[in-house]
């Protein structure tokens, strides 16, 4: 066993004027999560402290915090890997509602407008759609995201008021998926929507996003890969 | 606040988000669900979903049921298992229309896979049956249903938690829920309601299941009249990730994984000479506690091996990603060249909410038909899993099942007005709450949960026997007695989990009685259901459905007989 120690973002803005710190100690097994330490503080010795979570193995995405100073899964970390104090936050970019909890809606507002299902005019065959492995293989990263939003909540684009419109790598990565699914019918649509300022112009390629993705995706690489797309489509060229 | 729907559907896993897609263009549908919807359990499922398409090779669907019945150790309805397996290539090719990102044959088909317990020619030889998309087939299902409910505008009520059912007249009529974000209470009143609140797993220690499986909706469901059917029969996977039981998808073996024991072992070999690693779960879990029972376990620790080393990197990089990762994130070690330490973990309910084969919610043993309920997914037993699901045959029940009670819904609506609901529901639960707040008991939570996750462990998991039962039911009880003096200590609105917690504590609590209370009863062994001592299946007495109702007296059961068709009940042997 050894002692976690903790300093944990607080806010109820119900109750407090401002966000304050506050410091726990835990007794964990090294191989223990991270989120099991939050469970343990919440459990038996602050029930106040509010945080998101499900599944508890990197699946659902619920509980993506800033932790020591980088977004990631609360579920993923062991706490192993801590010998100094954690400092656990609430997601960036995001409004806080309680403590670790914030509102994500402006976050699916964002993946909503991007169209993220299949669009397609011929009818479907009586069986499925064909797809070469191939062609599967272009966008079957992409279908990992969890939508944890840890990508645009570490994205400087997204961190900075002015910009704070840009669509966000989250959505961009589903976007991809669709753009490059060679099922999908509706590429002019989706370029469409996309070559905006906001859209996936909005990417400065500044690889926050690819360094904290909890399920491995290469996000930034994504994004350049609509970026070309689009150029390509205008200019008629290959870059 | 009260809202008005015709169609109140309350879970958003594959079951709730498939039936809201069916019936949204012809009604108002509600979808609540007390964590966002894509982070509902159905998204851990990892390793596929079952059709007898044949993309990889000869299947047919009377295999395909024949498994079925065979895997449920013949409790499963076989009229029921029929319609699944006969209406699953059309749901896969359906999803496949929606989106799914299914993985690929070298012929552009959707591929397939190995899984225990599904076989070609009546149990002759394992068969590729399971369609998937890499190793996390049940959330990209997840997504893509999502996002088809988000395209046609389906109302969502995300972190609302369910804290009664409403009757008006004989009827159900609608359900108070908690809003998590605020702490108000929201009366939503319905012509129909559909239960598709999933599973219970978090009253064992050892589950692959998340927080949120609770059990709400099949204990409110029992405490409103309703009797749940087979709850004896609780799955353990074989392959829960050793310590924490986070699942390892049977897709590991499917893809060639072999378990070892401390010799080095395929021991399987000596339990399903046939199958081997892909012998049904219940089988499967069985040998793997034999093995451990008998000092075989690796280091004399409760775990053997699920070994992939031979498998080339490419093939685990590709079809088993998830998993590689868990194991390397959890464990810290490699899966391309480290043997997985696994053990089984509780997956899932096999028993629940009795219905018919459109959902609709049955109120005895006699099939009178509950007015205005619904239920599917894993809270439903239909029951097409018997005594013992198969491997990615929980996906296609939520999607065809899903999709039966949208269709049942939208016929039923067009029948029935809004009830006129008094306020009484709303105030009854507002003293709840109120009583939790002002509870000057000394008991936590933490501690009745956990003492009731080990029992279940020690009495109602893959072993049984009277003498643990029997125990087993006095210790909840007096758990139960606990509960009365639980502290609610945070008193805000914002976000109290702790609440939340108590309450679903009640729902553990009576669904832990409910188990073990109809274990007590099955003397014999069947599927997940093994008792020591009474280790035969015992058709003679035994081949029944149980049901189990709620009494001033506490459970009373019941028996209802199983629908055979094609299959008589035969030795099941892998």
């Amino acid at each position: 066993m050894m002692l976690v120690k903790l300093k944990i973002f607080r806010f109820d803005p119900g109750k407090d004027e401002k966000p304050y710190y506050q410091n726990f100690e835990v007794e964990a097994d090294p191989m223990d999560r991270l989120l099991d330490c939050l469970n343990r503080i919440r459990w038996e010795q602050d029930p106040t402290l509010s945080f998101r979570m499900s599944c508890g193995h990197g699946i659902c995405g619920s509980d993506g915090m800033r932790i020591n100073g980088i977004c990631g899964l609360a579920c993923q970390k062991l706490v192993r890997g801590f010998q100094e104090e954690v400092l656990i936050e609430p997601l960036p970019v995001f409004k806080v509602v309680k403590d670790l909890i914030v509102d994500l809606d402006p976050f699916f507002e964002k993946y909503f407008s991007i169209k993220p299902y299949l669009l397609t005019k011929t009818p479907p065959p009586d069986q499925e759609r064909k797809q070469s492995p191939e062609d599967h293989k272009i966008f079957e990263e992409a279908i990992r995201c969890i939508l944890c939003a840890c990508c645009t909540a570490s994205c400087p684009i997204n961190q900075n008021k002015e910009t704070e419109q840009y669509v966000g790598p989250a959505a961009l990565v589903r976007a991809f998926r669709y753009l490059f699914d060679s099922r999908d019918e509706a590429s002019e649509e989706r370029m469409a929507l996309l070559d905006q300022k906001d859209g996936a112009w909005g990417c400065q390629t500044l690889w926050k996003c690819t360094e904290v993705c909890p399920k491995e995706i290469s996000v930034t690489k994504q994004i350049g890969q609509i970026k070309k797309k689009i150029y390509e489509a205008k200019h008629g060229e290959k870059v | 606040m009260n809202i008005q729907v015709d169609i109140l559907i309350i879970g958003a896993g594959l079951a709730g988000l498939r039936a809201a897609v069916e019936c949204v263009d012809q009604a108002t549908v509600a979808v609540v669900s007390k964590v966002f919807p894509t982070r509902s359990h159905s998204g851990t499922a990892q390793g596929g979903i079952t059709a007898s398409l044949g993309n990889e090779e000869e299947d047919r669907w009377e295999w395909h049921l024949f498994d079925t019945v065979k895997g449920s150790d013949y409790l499963g309805d076989q009229d029921a298992i029929e319609i699944m397996v006969k209406d699953a290539p059309r749901a896969i090719y359906e999803l496949e229309h929606m989106g799914v990102p299914f993985s690929r044959t070298p012929e552009g088909r959707i591929a397939q896979r190995n899984f225990g317990g599904h076989t070609r020619d009546y149990g002759k030889h394992p068969v590729k049956r399971a369609c998937h998309a890499a190793d996390h087939t049940g959330r990209v299902v997840l997504d893509t249903l999502y996002d088809q409910c988000l395209r046609h505008r389906v109302k969502f009520y995300s972190e609302h938690y369910l804290l009664s059912l409403v009757m008006e007249r004989g009827r159900y009529a609608g359900a108070v829920l908690y809003d998590l974000a605020t702490g108000e209470l929201r009366l939503i009143q319905a012509k129909v309601i559909l239960l598709a609140t999933g599973g219970c797993g978090q009253i064992y220690k050892t589950t692959s299941n998340g927080f949120a499986s609770t059990g709400d909706g099949l204990s409110l469901a029992y405490r409103s009249g309703i009797p749940l059917e087979d709850m004896e029969f609780v799955q353990f996977h074989p392959t829960g990730l050793y310590p924490m039981g986070i699942l390892v998808s049977e897709a590991a073996r499917g893809e060639g994984g072999l378990l070892r024991n401390r010799l080095g072992e395929r021991f399987m070999e000596r339990y399903a000479p046939a199958v081997k690693d892909l012998a049904a779960r219940d089988i499967v879990s069985r040998a793997i506690l034999t093995e451990i029972r008998q000092k075989r376990g690796i280091g004399g620790k409760a775990y053997v091996h699920l070994d992939l080393t031979h498998l080339e990197k490419e093939k685990i990089e590709e079809k088993l990603w998830e998993i590689a990762s868990f194991v390397r994130i959890y464990l810290g070690i490699d899966p391309v060249y480290d043997p997985i330490p696994v053990k089984p973990t509780c997956h899932y309910v096999m028993g629940g909410i009795p219905t018919d084969v459109n959902g609709r919610v049955l109120l005895d043993e006699k099939g009178s038909i509950a007015q205005g309920l619904f239920a599917a997914g894993e809270c439903a037993c239909v029951s097409v899993h018997g005594a013992n699901r198969l491997g990615c045959n929980s996906l296609l029940d939520l999607v065809v099942f899903g999709r039966r009670c949208g269709l049942a819904m939208k016929q039923a609506i067009s029948k029935y007005g809004h009830s006129t609901i008094s306020n009484d529901s709303l105030r009854i639960v507002e003293q709840k709450i109120e009583d939790f707040f002002n509870s000057k008991g000394r008991e936590r939570i933490v501690d009745i949960r956990q003492r009731m996750q080990s029992l279940m462990m020690e009495v109602g998991s893959v072993f049984r026997n009277e003498e643990g039962l029997r125990t087993g039911i006095e210790e909840i009880r007096s758990l139960k007695e606990r509960y009365k003096n639980i502290a609610v200590t945070d008193k805000k609105k914002t976000f109290n989990f702790e609440l939340m917690e108590a309450m679903e504590l009640d729902h553990q609590l009576t669904l832990s009685e409910v188990i073990l209370f109809s274990a007590l009863h099955r003397r014999e062994s069947r599927g997940a259901h093994y008792r020591e001592d009474f280790p035969q299946r015992a058709d003679r007495y035994y081949l029944k459905h149980s049901l189990v109702s709620q009494t001033s007296k506490g459970p009373e059961i019941r028996y209802k007989p199983v629908k055979i068709t094609r299959f008589q009940p035969e030795a099941r042997v892998y």
